[in-house]
């Protein structure tokens, strides 16, 4: 039986896709077999972030209609062993996933896989809860920022009320904080909400802080994960968020203000 | 903090505490709310409506809230009803 972890944020473009790719890589590198579900119906983005774009033959939507196998479509990641991806379909029918549809695929999946991450679309609506419907583990993707921790909170209450887990009365899915786009000047300045703060209004068990990184747009660019830099503070905190899904203890890095120099600290650059 | 920064005023509180404040209101409110059931908003307006039929209210004046304890749930409803002249 395969572990299924939905990463879901409520808002837009806080950073779901680049942590599912970037989560899904980390896993296959540990030697998980894993499978990364791209769930967002019409707007196909995993493909690109993960650089796989021009190998989608088929998608999620002609597996559930019958259209192709499962082995017909799912694209095996050319960099890393053990992973796979599920591309999205690019129908405007928003009805294409059916929740008996989505639930035999993920049953098949089950059967060759230690782990599924769903990538959920943003919003609150069918596709989002579609996603997170079959969860046992929800990585809620938040930015340090008033809408993105509201709407956080917001799908804390549907996974804890419209999962499958929920409905039949089985142990709650277990919830998890990723906090991206984190900036420690910033947060160090009094502008931004910090790790603590966001720790206690959504009061869930942390489970990274992704700093803000130029390495996260230059990885995407490129279409790699960015948990493939390891030069990168982005690629190392990911890398850490991985091992702390797995069970492992790994102290907190990159949330504090590194040292400036003397005369940048005098002009406050 | 640079050296220009301390001509600046200390007084206001940071950006961050007025979100974290702000946030930490807004979502006990909607956290509260989730667990009513959903008919309670179309009771709230009929409840309303039936007092209108006797007292001239604003729907401000009436409060109704739900709270669940571990056996048995309140309904508690608070009219505020206009001085008399």
């Amino acid at each position: 039986m395969a572990k299924i972890i939905v990463v879901t944020s409520g808002k837009g473009g806080v950073g779901k896709t680049t942590s599912s790719a970037a989560i899904g890589t980390g896993l296959a590198l540990k030697g998980h077999k894993t499978v990364i579900i791209d769930f967002d119906v019409g707007l196909r983005n995993l493909d690109l972030i993960m650089g796989c774009e021009r190998r989608v033959v088929y998608d999620f939507v002609n597996v559930i209609n019958k259209e192709a196998t499962l082995s017909q479509t799912l694209i095996k990641d050319k960099r890393t062993k053990n992973l796979s991806i599920l591309p999205a379909s690019q129908t405007r029918d928003k009805d294409a996933l059916t929740p008996e549809g989505v639930e035999a695929v993920l049953n098949e999946l089950s059967e060759q896989f230690d782990y599924i991450v769903c990538d959920s679309p943003a919003g609150i609506e069918k596709g989002a809860q579609m996603a997170l419907y079959f969860a046992d583990v929800a990585i809620v993707v938040t930015n340090p920022e008033v809408s993105s921790v509201r709407d956080s909170d917001r799908i804390l209450g549907i996974l804890q009320s419209k999962s499958r887990r929920a409905e039949k009365g089985d142990s709650p899915i277990e919830e998890h904080l990723l906090l991206t786009r984190y900036n420690p000047e910033r947060v160090s300045d009094g502008e931004m909400l910090s790790v603590e703060d966001v720790e206690e209004i959504l009061a869930i068990p942390l489970l990274g802080v992704i700093p803000e990184s130029e390495a996260v747009l230059k990885a995407s660019n490129q279409g790699t994960p960015v948990i493939l830099d390891n030069q990168a503070e982005a690629g190392l905190a990911y890398s850490d968020a991985v091992d702390r899904l797995l069970g492992e203890e790994r102290p907190l890095r990159f949330i504090d203000v590194q040292k400036k120099g003397f005369f940048k600290r005098l002009l406050g650059g | 903090m640079g050296i220009f920064d301390y001509f600046k005023s200390k007084s206001e509180p940071s950006s961050a505490s007025v979100a974290k404040d702000r946030l930490q209101i807004i979502v006990a409110h909607e956290r509260s709310r989730r667990h009513q059931p959903d008919y309670l908003p179309q009771m709230q307006q009929e409840i309303i409506d039936v007092i209108r039929k006797y007292v001239q209210v604003d729907s401000d004046d009436v409060q109704i809230q739900l709270d669940n304890t571990d056996d048995c749930s309140v309904l508690e409803l608070n009219v505020t009803l206009p001085e008399k002249n």
